[in-house]
């Protein structure tokens, strides 16, 4: 084909898109286009629709930013010349005409955010010029506690604006207090994490010292090589900093766990890893492989309990557990399994135990790691596991290489 | 005969990559090797990775040719691609490896906090990466023509195929390894046959080359606009190739990012005094290449006619296989890393089967594309994906990286007038609607000179006028990407 037809081609396609584009927006807008409803309705939808575009900004609390973005819509939801939104010290936006009104706000609004009862006032304003000659202010309350101002000016007194501005400043409201109701939960959610996090189960530490101890006489090196391990394990354990990890510490911590595990298991537990040196420095949630690891000893070595005088001894007949942990690259993506032969789980079971409803004592951590991927990765990005009664158990799980606000520090 | 040596060359090659990428984990360890199993991937190994990555069908056939048919003007290729390397140590390495991003659209929306940054940088990610897979397509194509007579179209879906059932199955799951492997075949391939075919040019009485004619028609018109053009594009394009970002996740920090540079720095560096070689010996011994023949076949001409009988088609199936070799790799880092961004940004839900259904995205539109666009010579084509990395990725790292001001509707507008107008005019210039010679024709094929400072400019001039959208999480972020990782993590070892 020749350059012209190229160019014509390129331009027919360029046209297409345009018109393509003019009537997907047509066609999205139906309310705009005249056919269905009387003027008020009309007028309802145009105020719902406002009111909706104004919400979203609102939800994420009284700040300059969100106040910036919902200024203009809740001031065509008013139909006022000026708006302004402060909060208890300052005034947040200004929107529409006579900003110079600005620097007076404060002082004018002192009593109402003392008191919290709706105020009008004059502007008092020197430029005779200026239109904004009356207002009304509303509190912004949540909790009983006054958090800013909502502000409508006018040319002149209005029974109409005053009443509106009372609505808007109680919708506002209603914003801010989900935009609260989000926050605590948020913070309630931190603190599950944080009050989750640091459960290493005591039995771990018991065992590991009484382990320990029965090599101080007969084998004091690996006594103490088994302390220091223990040292290092709990202090990354119980680090107060940070939420995040690489995969490169969690497996090294991993790897002492398994240390003081085999010091008193010995031969019954073998251990394989298959690790992509790729993924290492991925980010992931602290402390969130550790106990799927520990979950799968447990199942490993489960209803089988070691000779006080031979720890070491694999019983006759009896197979060595066998876990094998395995890192791959997957694109974008990381792919974690743990699996272990030991003696599976019922996955009704399971299933219980995942939604929550298993009780105190048993899976917690596969529980808390499920709960904890889906906060941080969303819900594509839980546990799955594959399991039976006496078939094993098999834990993937997946960790996307960046996630915003992720960082292993 | 030379032709069953060529192909079981090449087959070798593609069994290898298979086998290294689906087997080179499979050797299971236990606890005691521990420390080996999670030992990091280290610089050196990391940077011979890049480089296997990175050595594409431009550089293993395409400079040789333009030396050829050019004359020595054309040294300026290799040594664009590698001093881009030099910029991205200087500029970029270690913050963007501190920053955490896997891909540039990780980087943007970590840095800008905006989705639509985002997807804009993920569109011009794409617009790259299918860019650059063209010409290695096409140069697979020529190849497998030149080895066994097989028609053009051939060798493109060959290695299209071979790459996306090799990265959809999974089988490029230690794909350090591959690339690893690849580099070293890809020196082996040229440096062998280059010692070869020396040490014949000396018994054959030296002749001397020379590079007298100047018979460049497609530069003849401001060959100074048009290097310049390219030593921009080069220098600046190579920091925001994706294929090449991406592996800078595997550097466990900023520090061992900037020595996987260096080490970068040096391999390609001793590859890229192979090609001239080829170019000169090529000018003494394969001259009628030079008059309207294909200048980018050269390296796999020479040894036949260098060197006769068995010898010959040895060196010559080396070659061949090295080819591929540089195909395959470059071509399957592409396809990784733009399958990466099309599972992220454009496929709704996330998960293997929609790896692999992008795999396939992204492999399926350079191959249609390889089939149907007339063919430039592949350096040149693969100079356009440098031009719109150049115009859209730098000023967006290097800004994103030093200037705390940028903002969002800043980065938009940069991308936008910046990277659009240089993808523009090297689409015009591959559909063949301006015909050489004259300026509009200069001006389109070598964007860069022009197209990186409006990207620049675009950026900052916005960015200052929109001084109220600067992401609240800037300083945040600049400390993340400007301290050593052993400062801001506050750990002690």
């Amino acid at each position: 084909m020749t350059g012209a037809g190229y160019a014509v081609l390129v331009l027919l396609a360029l046209l297409l898109l345009g018109a393509g584009v003019l009537l997907g927006r047509r066609t999205a807008r139906p309310l705009r286009t005249s056919d269905i409803g009387t003027p008020v309705e009309h007028a309802t939808f145009e105020t719902l629709h406002t009111a909706s575009l104004a919400a979203p900004p609102l939800r994420a609390g009284l700040t300059e930013e969100s106040a910036r973005r919902s200024a203009r819509r809740l001031r065509s939801l008013l139909g006022t010349d000026a708006l302004c939104l402060t909060d208890r010290e300052r005034v947040l936006v200004w929107d529409g005409e006579g900003e110079h009104h600005g620097r007076h706000v404060m002082d004018q609004v002192q009593g109402l955010l003392a008191s919290g009862r709706d105020t009008a006032f004059h502007s008092d304003c020197d430029d005779l010029d200026c239109p904004l000659r009356w207002a009304v202010a509303v509190p912004l309350t949540v909790d009983n506690r006054v958090l800013g101002t909502l502000i409508a000016y006018a040319p002149r007194e209005s029974a109409v604006l005053a009443r509106a501005a009372g609505e808007v400043a109680r919708w506002v409201c209603v914003q801010l207090e989900l935009a609260e109701l989000d926050r605590s939960r948020t913070q309630l959610i931190e603190a599950e994490i944080r009050v989750l996090r640091a459960q290493i189960s005591p039995h771990f530490i018991f065992n590991s010292l009484a382990a320990i101890a029965s090599f101080v006489r007969t084998d004091p090196e690996r006594a103490r090589e088994l302390l220091l391990e223990f040292a290092d394990f709990t202090r990354y354990s119980f680090r107060s900093h940070g939420d995040f990890t690489t995969l490169a510490d969690e497996l090294h911590s991993i790897d002492q766990y398994l240390a003081l595990v085999r010091a008193r298991f010995g031969e019954r537990l073998a251990v394989t890893l298959q690790i992509a040196p790729e993924v290492l420095p991925v980010a992931l949630p602290f402390l969130c492989l550790q106990p799927l690891v520990e979950n799968a000893v447990k199942h490993g070595l489960e209803g089988t309990v070691p000779a006080p005088r031979d720890p070491g001894a694999v019983p006759a007949g009896e197979t060595p557990t066998r876990i094998t942990i395995s890192a791959f690259d997957a694109g974008s993506e990381a792919e974690v399994v743990i699996e272990d032969n030991g003696t599976g789980m019922d996955p009704e079971r399971l299933r219980h135990i995942l939604r929550g409803e298993g009780g105190h004592s048993t899976g917690i951590g596969l529980l808390n790691v499920d709960e904890r991927l889906r906060q941080v990765y969303g819900d594509d990005y839980g546990l799955v596991i594959e399991t039976g009664i006496g078939a094993g158990m098999k834990i993937t799980v997946r960790l996307p290489k960046y996630r915003a606000g992720v960082h292993g520090s | 005969m030379s032709r069953t040596y060529a192909v079981a060359a090449v087959a070798a090659v593609v069994l290898a990559t298979v086998l290294v990428g689906g087997f080179g984990l499979r050797i299971s360890r236990t606890t005691s090797d521990f420390y080996v199993a999670s030992r990091t991937v280290r610089p050196r190994l990391n940077a011979a990775a890049i480089s296997g990555e990175y050595l594409s069908a431009a550089s293993f056939l395409g400079i040789a040719g333009l030396v050829l048919v050019h004359g020595p003007d054309m040294l300026w290729y290799p040594v664009g691609y590698t001093a881009g390397y030099l910029v991205l140590l200087v500029f970029v390495a270690a913050p963007l490896r501190r920053s955490g991003a896997y891909t540039l659209p990780d980087f943007a929306e970590g840095r800008l906090e905006s989705r639509q940054v985002r997807r804009l940088v993920s569109v011009f990610v794409v617009a790259a990466g299918w860019l650059y897979l063209v010409p290695q397509l096409q140069g697979a194509g020529l190849t497998l023509k030149i080895l066994t007579g097989a028609p053009g179209w051939l060798g493109d879906v060959l290695v299209a195929s071979v790459v996306v059932l090799a990265v959809a199955a999974g089988g490029m799951r230690s794909i350090t390894f591959v690339q690893v492997f690849q580099y070293w075949l890809k020196l082996t391939a040229l440096l062998v046959p280059a010692i070869f075919l020396a040490l014949a040019w000396h018994d054959d009485g030296r002749p001397r080359v020379t590079f007298d004619e100047q018979l460049s028609v497609f530069r003849a018109d401001h060959p100074l606009y048009a290097t310049y053009g390219l030593i921009v594009a080069t220098f600046l394009g190579t920091m925001g190739l994706p294929h090449v970002v991406v592996r800078f996740y595997t550097s466990p920090n900023g520090r061992d990012a900037r020595r996987t540079t260096v080490a970068v720095l040096a391999l390609i560096g001793v590859f890229y005094l192979l090609p001239p070689v080829y170019g000169a010996l090529g000018r003494l011994y394969a001259p009628e290449l030079i008059h309207g023949g294909d200048g980018d076949a050269a390296v796999l001409l020479l040894p036949g006619r260098l060197l006769d009988g068995l010898g010959g088609d040895l060196l010559g199936a080396l070659i061949a296989g090295g080819a591929f070799a540089a195909f395959l790799s470059t071509a399957s880092g592409l396809t990784m890393a733009v399958a990466g961004v099309i599972t992220q940004d454009v496929l709704p839900s996330r998960g293997v089967r929609h790896f692999r259904l992008a795999t396939l995205l992204a492999m399926c539109v350079p191959l249609a594309c390889s089939l149907m666009v007339s063919r430039v010579p592949v350096a040149d084509s693969v100079g356009m994906a440098f031009a719109v990395s150049a115009s859209s990725f730098c000023p967006l790292l290097v800004l994103g990286i030093w200037w705390r001001r940028l903002t969002p509707p800043g980065a938009i507008a940069g991308l936008l007038l910046g990277g659009g107008s240089a993808f523009l005019s090297v689409a015009i210039t591959v559909s063949g609607a301006v015909r050489p010679p004259g300026w509009p024709h200069a001006l389109l094929a070598w964007p860069a000179v022009w197209s990186v400072p409006v990207g620049f400019l675009a950026m900052v001039l916005v960015s200052l006028a929109t001084p109220g959208r600067i992401p609240s999480g800037t300083n945040a972020a600049m400390t993340r990407f400007h301290l050593p990782e052993a400062l801001t993590s506050g750990r002690h070892r």
